[in-house]
């Protein structure tokens, strides 16, 4: 046996990240913490650079590292997804870390090291991969998620998000180790082959898969193993908040896609009903939930639940055209679920946060511009059009025809119809009930940038949707050609 | 009576599902969380090793090292949390963390 130096090039992002993040690392420890801000800036642009890298990435599936990392079209669309939705939520930290007096040099590091993770969970081949980069991702995020240390809800967002990960982390083990064992490898190259030679997959294999889609849905938040998320959305601070129901969460589900499409794509019959279950649950609870909410956070988290929900009816239609829809639909999520948060970050009267639903009210009169940025999000996250969160929808909805799954496509409809009820429940409160606060204005301009570019996206994504449904469509081909 | 892979996978099973027990119905103290955590992690280990000896394949005995380390970061954060979490609270009891309801 000869020992070959790996081809680093297809994992040359995740390189890039690990060595900032360590400098980054050395200089924060070096200046303390008032230099946060650089620190924070030098992320950003860290992250930036990455996604450049990844996107000069050429076409093709390059596997590499003995067979543990694969880089395709697919890796490339994600990566750029993840790395520029964790950018954006390092700007978003910005104003509200300084404000609350928990601006440490630490926590744009960590979001790094998160972030590295991520990029790993996307570019894994092997059982044995999948979980370094779920557990690289995990560690950094419970930290986050209790970084506000004098904070007891912070401090309890934190003990529940770790307990809760830890469980779906040793379910997702528990998965991987009797794989292993039933298909006699932890790669997921041999693991195709072998069903695609036509092998049987004995009960091991099918309890395996089972324990290992469990542990997957734990991290996506989909129902029914989603009751972490609201409580660690409402306890964690704001900023956190934003970065947990978007980069994470598109992780996760490109994770869940390479899982279920290239290993065990030739299991459909095995895993459909599986996922057709937890789709229908994470709508239902998505938009039932949300309705009796009086905490934003919250409602947001239940609202993520329900997208969620969405995504995976296009993920259950288990086609090339059910993944593009997927692609999509996170891609238009992430845009205004960042814009939705950095409108619950600007909402603070005389410098405190406004958590609650009611605080919305009358804000059409205090602070118009908000207010119609508000009313775009939350009209695209009821899937109104021509806003984004329409097309998103009906890319799911059109995958699931395609396969005549109608119960699925009909119940998503009805869902987001549940759903259309408190999004725009919160535009009524905001135009037509009384003030009851006077909002501040909008001071940080990284905090104004944001809010324009995702409510212009949002808001004219159909003017021109090429580049999104190109390279989606261009990602979820690679996934299948694999 | 020869010990084969059945009994080490019945063994592995057994004390996977006391540990996802013993996050679910305990309600003393976080502490013993974070033990049945510890149980579950051993668990696979258990399970990995024993199918890495019945397929002549050392893959599984690597994988269990990676978990052992994985491992020992999660438990050292976890505990860090924990601390973080007595400070403002003063209290580690299951039942008093109840700030947020579900």
């Amino acid at each position: 046996m000869t020992a070959v130096f790996p081809d680093i090039w297809p994992a040359l992002p995740e390189i890039f990240l690990a060595v900032a993040g360590m400098a980054l690392l050395l200089i924060g420890v070096f200046r303390g913490d008032g230099f946060t801000r650089p620190v924070s800036y030098l992320t950003v642009v860290v992250m930036l650079l990455a996604a450049i890298l990844a996107m000069g990435y050429g076409a093709g599936r390059v596997v590499t590292f003995n067979g543990m990392f694969v880089m395709d079209a697919f890796g490339v669309f994600m990566k750029v997804l993840v790395l520029v939705s964790a950018a954006l939520s390092v700007i978003l930290s910005l104003g509200f870390n300084e404000r609350e007096q928990m601006a440490r040099f630490e926590y744009p590091v960590l979001m790094l090291f998160a972030t590295l993770g991520m990029l790993m969970m996307i570019s894994a081949n092997d059982l044995i991969s999948l979980y370094v980069g779920l557990e690289t991702q995990s560690l950094a995020l419970y930290v986050i998620a209790a970084f506000r240390r004098d904070s007891a809800k912070s401090s309890e967002a934190g003990l529940k998000y770790f307990v809760l990960g830890a469980l779906s982390s040793g379910m997702l083990l528990y998965g991987a180790s009797l794989l292993y064992g039933f298909a006699g490898t932890t790669s997921f190259d041999k693991i195709a082959a072998l069903f695609a030679g036509g092998a049987h997959a004995s009960p091991g294999v099918v309890i395996g898969l089972v324990f290992v889609l469990t542990g997957l849905a734990f991290k996506v938040s989909a129902a029914p193993f989603h009751m972490w998320a609201p409580d660690v959305y409402e306890g964690a601070p704001t900023p956190v908040t934003a970065f947990f129901a978007a980069a994470p969460k598109v992780a996760a589900i490109a994770l869940l896609t390479r899982v279920l499409i290239e290993p065990f794509g030739h299991l459909t019959a095995q895993w459909h009903q599986v996922l057709v279950a937890t789709a229908v649950l994470s709508m239902l609870i998505g938009s039932f939930a949300a309705i009796m909410q009086t905490n934003i956070k919250r409602l947001m988290a239940y609202s993520s639940i329900g997208h969620v929900g969405y995504a995976m009816v296009g993920l259950a239609a288990g086609n090339q055209d059910g993944v593009r829809g997927v692609l999509i639909y996170m891609a238009l999520y992430v845009a205004m679920n960042i814009g939705a948060f950095a409108v619950i970050l600007s909402m603070k009267a005389k410098g405190l946060m406004l958590e609650q639903i009611k605080d919305f009210s009358g804000l059409s009169k205090t602070n118009p511009m908000l207010a119609a940025t508000m009313a775009i999000f939350m009209f695209s996250m009821a899937g109104i059009p021509p806003m984004a969160g329409f097309f998103g929808k009906l890319y799911v909805f059109l995958a699931a025809i395609e396969v005549q799954d109608y119960t699925l496509a009909v119940i998503g409809v009805l869902t987001s119809v549940v759903g259309a009820f408190y999004y725009l429940r919160i535009v009524k409160i905001m135009y037509f009930d009384e003030p009851l606060v006077v909002v501040d204005k909008v001071e940080d301009d990284g905090m104004t940038g944001i809010l324009v570019v995702t409510s212009l996206f949002t808001l004219l994504f159909f003017v021109a949707p090429a580049p999104i449904l190109n390279g989606a469509a261009a990602a979820a081909a690679a996934l299948f050609a694999g | 009576m020869e010990i084969g892979l059945g009994h080490y996978l019945t063994v592995s099973a057994i004390v996977f599902t006391l540990g996802v027990l013993g996050i679910f119905l305990n309600r003393k103290n976080v502490i013993v969380i974070l033990m049945s955590i510890e149980m579950m992690l051993l668990a696979v280990n258990l399970n990995l090793v024993a199918f890495s000896t019945h397929l002549h394949d050392l893959v599984g005995q690597i994988f269990a090292m990676i978990i052992l380390t994985v491992a020992a970061a999660e438990a050292a954060i976890g505990l860090a949390i924990l601390v973080v979490y007595f400070r403002n609270r003063g209290s580690i009891r299951v039942e008093d963390i109840n700030m947020m309801k579900g």
